[in-house]
This record gives C-alpha cells, sequence and structure tokens, in this order.
C-alpha cells in the first residue's frame, strides 16, 4: 500500500454534553483502498462518517478528505463524496430515473450528459426494467441498488457506506458487495464501509479499524490484527473470531 | 446560491402536481369567482342608469355583497394557502431519509431551506395574480367598467401586500416544519396559531383593554377613558398579522378610507353620504397611511423566515 491516504484524521474528537461520542481519532484511508469500519451500536460510527461529509462539525482535531477541510470546505468535500446513510431515502412519488435527475441536477451534471449516465448506471444495478417504478414501491434491496446507481452518476473519488447490507436477503447482499467492488476495482474510488455484517466486510476489505465507545482500538489488516490477538496471521481466521476478542477485551 | 434553483424547480413541480395543491386553488378560486359575481350583480343592479363613481371597479374587491368581500377572504382563507404549502417541507425530508441525503450532495445547506420557501412564495404569487386577473376579468365582464391606471396599481399593491401575508404563515409553517418531527404535530401547530390570531386575539384584546382600562356604565361616559380604552384594544390587535393586513388592504383598495383607526359607528347610508362629500385619497396618501402596517408585515415575515433559518442551520445534522 503505497498510495496516498485521501482520508486522514488527527485527534477527530466530536462531544456532546461532555461525553466524547468519537474520541482523538487518528486513521488514514489509502486510495482505492477498501476500508472496513466496525463497531457495536454507538461506538461512533456514523458520528465519524458525518463529521468526514461535514455534515457535522468535529470539536476538537481535524480531517482531510480528498485534500480538503469538511468543515471549512464542506461543499468541496461533499463534490468528491459519495454518501449512502443507513436509511436511504428516496423521493417516493418520483421514479428511479427521476429520482437520479435529481441528484444529477444537485452535482451540476448537465441533463445532457445525466440522462445517458442514468441509463448505464441503472442498467449496471439491474433495475432498468424499474426505472419507471415509483421508488415508494421498491423493495430494500432496490433502494440499495438504487443508492450504487446514485454513485455511479455522480462518480465520486470516495464513497461512504453506512450499513448497506443492512436488512437484505444474502443475494441482495452479495450483489451490493459485489457492485461495492465493482466501485474499488473498475473506477479505483476509495470505500469506507461501516458496517456488522463480518463476513462481507472480512470479503472485500483491505484494510479494517475497529471502533469501540468513540476509540479506534484496532487498525490494519486482517492479517495484522489476527497476529496481534490471535498470534496467527492467517487467512483462515475469520474477522468474527478477531472483532469478538477485541470486543470482549473492551 | 449553489442547489437552490435546482430544489425550486423540484419544489414547485411538486407543488403544482400535489392534490392538496390542485384542491386548495380550485377551493379558492371558485369561492372567490362566487363572491365576485354576486358583488358584480349587485353593483350592476344598484347602479343601472346612474353615472358610475369612481373607483368602481375597485368595489368588486371591498364591497360584501350577501357573504363577504374578496379581501375578507383571503384575510381569513389566505394563511391556510401559506400552511399547506409549509406545514411538512423538512420534517417529511426527513421521515423519508431524504434529508440526510441533500445535505450530503454539493450543495449550502441554506439551500434547502430557502429553496422551499422561495417555490412556496413563487407558487403564491402565481396562485394569488392568477385569482386576480380571473377575478378583475369577470368583474371586467359584470360591470363592464374598465379599471384605471390608479386601480391597478392599487390592485397590484393589494397582491403585494397579499403575498407578503401568505408568505409570512408559509415562513410559520416551515418553521414548525423545522422544530417539530412528527407532520401531524407541525399540521396541529399552524392551525392553532391560525385558529389563534384569526379568532382569539380579538377577545384577547378586549379582556386586556377592559383589564387596564375597564369600561362600565360610568366611565362609557368618560371619552378620554373610551379613548385609552380602544387604543390599548388596538394596540393588541395589532399583534394579529391578519389585523395588519386587514388595515394596510382596506385602505389601498378602498381610496375613500382615510384612516385605520374608526372610533365612531357609522351605518352603511352614513358612511355612503359622507364619502360622496369627501375627496378620495390618491395612491401615494393611501400607501403613506398604511406604510407602517405594510412594513411591519414585510419585517415579520422576513423575521420569521430568518428564525427558521437559523434554526435550520443550527439543528444538528446528526438528527436528520
Amino acid at each position: 500500500m503505497d498510495q496516498k491516504p485521501v482520508i486522514e484524521t488527527h485527534e477527530l474528537t466530536k462531544s456532546y454534553l461532555n461525553h466524547n461520542v468519537v474520541d482523538n481519532l487518528s486513521f488514514d484511508v489509502k486510495e482505492g483502498e477498501i476500508f472496513g469500519f466496525l463497531g457495536p451500536n454507538g461506538s461512533g460510527k456514523t458520528t465519524t462518517l458525518l463529521m468526514l461529509i461535514g455534515l457535522t462539525e468535529a470539536t476538537k482535531g481535524w480531517a482531510r478528505v480528498a485534500g480538503h477541510d469538511p468543515t471549512r470546505e464542506a461543499t468541496k468535500v461533499k463534490r468528491t463524496v459519495g454518501y449512502v446513510p443507513e436509511n436511504i431515502g428516496f423521493y417516493s412519488d418520483m421514479n428511479a430515473k427521476e429520482n437520479l435527475q435529481f441528484l444529477a441536477r444537485l452535482n451540476n451534471i448537465p441533463d445532457s450528459v445525466s440522462s445517458k449516465k442514468i441509463k448505464e448506471a441503472l442498467e449496471k444495478v439491474g433495475l432498468k426494467d424499474d426505472a419507471d417504478k415509483l421508488t415508494g414501491a421498491y423493495s430494500r434491496g432496490m433502494r440499495q441498488r438504487l443508492a450504487i446507481a446514485e454513485i455511479l452518476i455522480k462518480e465520486p473519488k470516495i464513497v461512504f457506506l453506512d450499513e448497506p447490507t443492512l436488512g437484505l436477503d444474502p443475494d441482495g447482499t452479495s450483489r451490493i458487495i459485489q457492485h461495492i467492488q465493482s466501485l474499488s476495482r473498475e473506477k479505483n474510488i476509495t470505500v469506507l464501509l461501516s458496517s456488522h455484517d463480518l463476513k462481507q466486510v472480512q470479503k472485500i476489505s483491505d484494510r479494517i479499524g475497529i471502533m469501540i465507545n468513540g476509540k479506534m482500538i484496532a487498525l490494519g489488516t486482517l492479517e495484522q490484527l489476527a497476529e496481534e490477538k490471535l498470534g496467527v496471521g492467517d487467512r483462515e481466521i475469520s474477522l468474527d473470531d478477531v472483532y469478538m476478542k477485541y470486543f470482549q477485551e473492551v | 446560491m449553489t442547489g437552490v434553483g435546482t430544489i425550486v424547480r423540484k419544489e414547485l413541480e411538486d407543488h403544482f402536481s400535489s392534490y392538496r395543491f390542485v384542491i386548495l386553488f380550485a377551493l379558492i378560486t371558485m369561492v372567490s369567482l362566487i363572491t365576485t359575481y354576486m358583488v358584480g350583480i349587485s353593483l350592476r343592479d344598484e347602479l343601472g342608469g346612474i353615472a358610475k363613481p369612481k373607483f368602481i371597479f375597485l368595489m368588486l374587491f371591498t364591497s360584501t355583497g350577501p357573504l363577504f368581500s374578496l379581501v375578507q377572504f383571503v384575510a381569513f382563507f389566505g394563511p391556510l394557502i401559506g400552511l399547506v404549502l409549509g406545514f411538512d417541507s423538512i420534517n417529511r425530508e426527513r421521515s423519508n431519509g431524504t434529508l440526510s441525503k441533500l445535505a450530503s450532495q454539493p450543495i449550502y445547506r441554506d439551500a434547502i431551506v430557502n429553496g422551499k420557501f422561495l417555490a412556496g412564495v413563487v407558487t403564491i404569487i402565481i396562485m394569488m395574480s392568477s385569482i386576480l386577473l380571473v377575478v378583475s376579468g369577470l368583474g371586467l365582464a359584470l360591470i363592464g367598467v374598465v379599471p384605471g391606471i390608479e386601480e391597478v396599481w392599487r390592485i397590484f399593491i393589494y397582491l403585494i401586500i397579499s403575498v407578503f401575508y401568505i408568505s409570512f404563515w408559509l415562513g410559520i409553517s416551515i418553521l414548525f416544519s423545522i422544530v417539530f418531527r412528527s407532520i401531524a404535530t407541525s399540521a396541529l401547530a399552524t392551525l392553532a396559531l391560525w385558529i389563534f390570531f384569526s379568532f382569539f386575539i380579538s377577545m384577547g384584546a378586549s379582556v386586556v383593554a377592559n383589564t387596564f382600562v375597564p369600561i362600565n356604565q360610568t366611565s362609557r361616559e368618560n371619552p378620554e377613558a373610551v379613548m385609552k380604552h380602544a387604543k390599548i384594544q388596538r394596540a393588541v390587535s395589532l399583534i394579529s398579522p391578519m389585523q395588519l393586513y386587514n388595515d394596510s388592504t382596506s385602505i389601498i383598495i378602498d381610496p375613500t378610507r382615510k384612516t385605520t383607526r374608526s372610533l365612531i359607528l357609522m351605518g352603511p347610508i352614513e358612511q355612503f353620504s359622507l364619502k360622496r362629500f369627501s375627496r378620495p385619497l390618491n395612491l401615494l396618501q393611501s400607501i403613506t397611511v398604511v406604510i407602517p402596517h405594510i412594513i411591519t408585515l414585510i419585517a415579520i415575515t422576513f423575521i420569521c423566515f430568518a428564525i427558521s433559518y437559523i434554526v435550520f442551520m443550527k439543528q444538528e445534522i446528526r438528527s436528520i
């Protein structure tokens, strides 16, 4: 991994009522990397993502996303970042094409350019036949795929995915994971993937960070983490075992 | 103002294609047309065969007819337009999960609230202009008198005041949609405020005035006490945007009215006789009489939107 970091944080802290939700977080993510961001509910993962996108301000410390400060240059950061929140929302009275066109307009993509991109993206995520259907009638899996289509249209450098496979059936999960992988491989997009689905994270992540109580307690490749906690640097070791070991110690 | 145009465009599409807007618009247009028709017919019959008085065209808007005047109708029903356009503008986005998506796009955060308010104002302008044009057209056909330049200007100023008045209610409803997470709560809160300002403020004004200057059998004969009582009652009523709107539009649209304050109760015959021998105010004079009301109405509209803006900008995105 000799690529330059596209996400950097230094002692990043977010406090609510004197309680540090994110506590002195320092880590970086390299260009084109898929970074698995793990941790139990309430560990500060989503807050970290929100700070990195510029949707909430850090109490202390700093972050750089694609070379920009998310607090002071939020618009520049948002131009280079795609974000899929846990509960992805679409305008239910609009169809998939209209939803994507609205997003393209917000990103200053001319209609002449976006119409072609929308067609290609919907085909890529397998929603071509449902393009004219109102998104209110979409299943959760279809909505997640539509969220991936949004990323394809926006073509960001970095993608933040917050629980993209939550509530999906195995087939839906597998399809989303494939799409995430192809984003990284085909378009060299950096992916920061926050998830509880440890098997899928293990399958696609280059590096993993484990966050508990606002602190990053482990950071590295699966082999490095396994070596550190279990004394074996073997790919056969499952991320579940490593994660549980860290979790139990805390 | 990155993104405002895109949001305004989407909001306008949403407003004009929504059933609630179409139903409200149809209802207001229908009532306006019926009111104008009745007033127009009655004016035509009463003034048949005699020289038409000056500013007869404006009487289409001010004459009460058998029910109420158009101006009274807009004063009472206009706020509903603003409320319907804004009561779920932000909290619906929040509950649908689209607010965090919007906020994560490369637009300024204030573009969301600015875009929604601007789209609402544009909708109000289109709605009120089209109603006034249709009403004027019908009136023209009924009474057969072409409005003069001054009358057109007065109608135009009336339109501007009405837009600000309805926009105030739009601002209130957007504010409630930011503050309350539940759409039902924000709808109820806006309705409650509308009912309070429409019905209860006059009662409240009377109670406050009676508290400070009680009017009874003995004090009723004291002109100073009566004046003081009326002044207090009036001052309290001016808290209501409806009172501000009624005062300003009644002077603008009726050139024979010279003051917003009237202590003497006169019957219609007395009023008519008095008006016949008094010169109507010119447009500039009418504006001068109500300029404090107009400025206050504009100011509270901007203040209300500014509060919505600040509350929205200060809100933690985490909660979005």
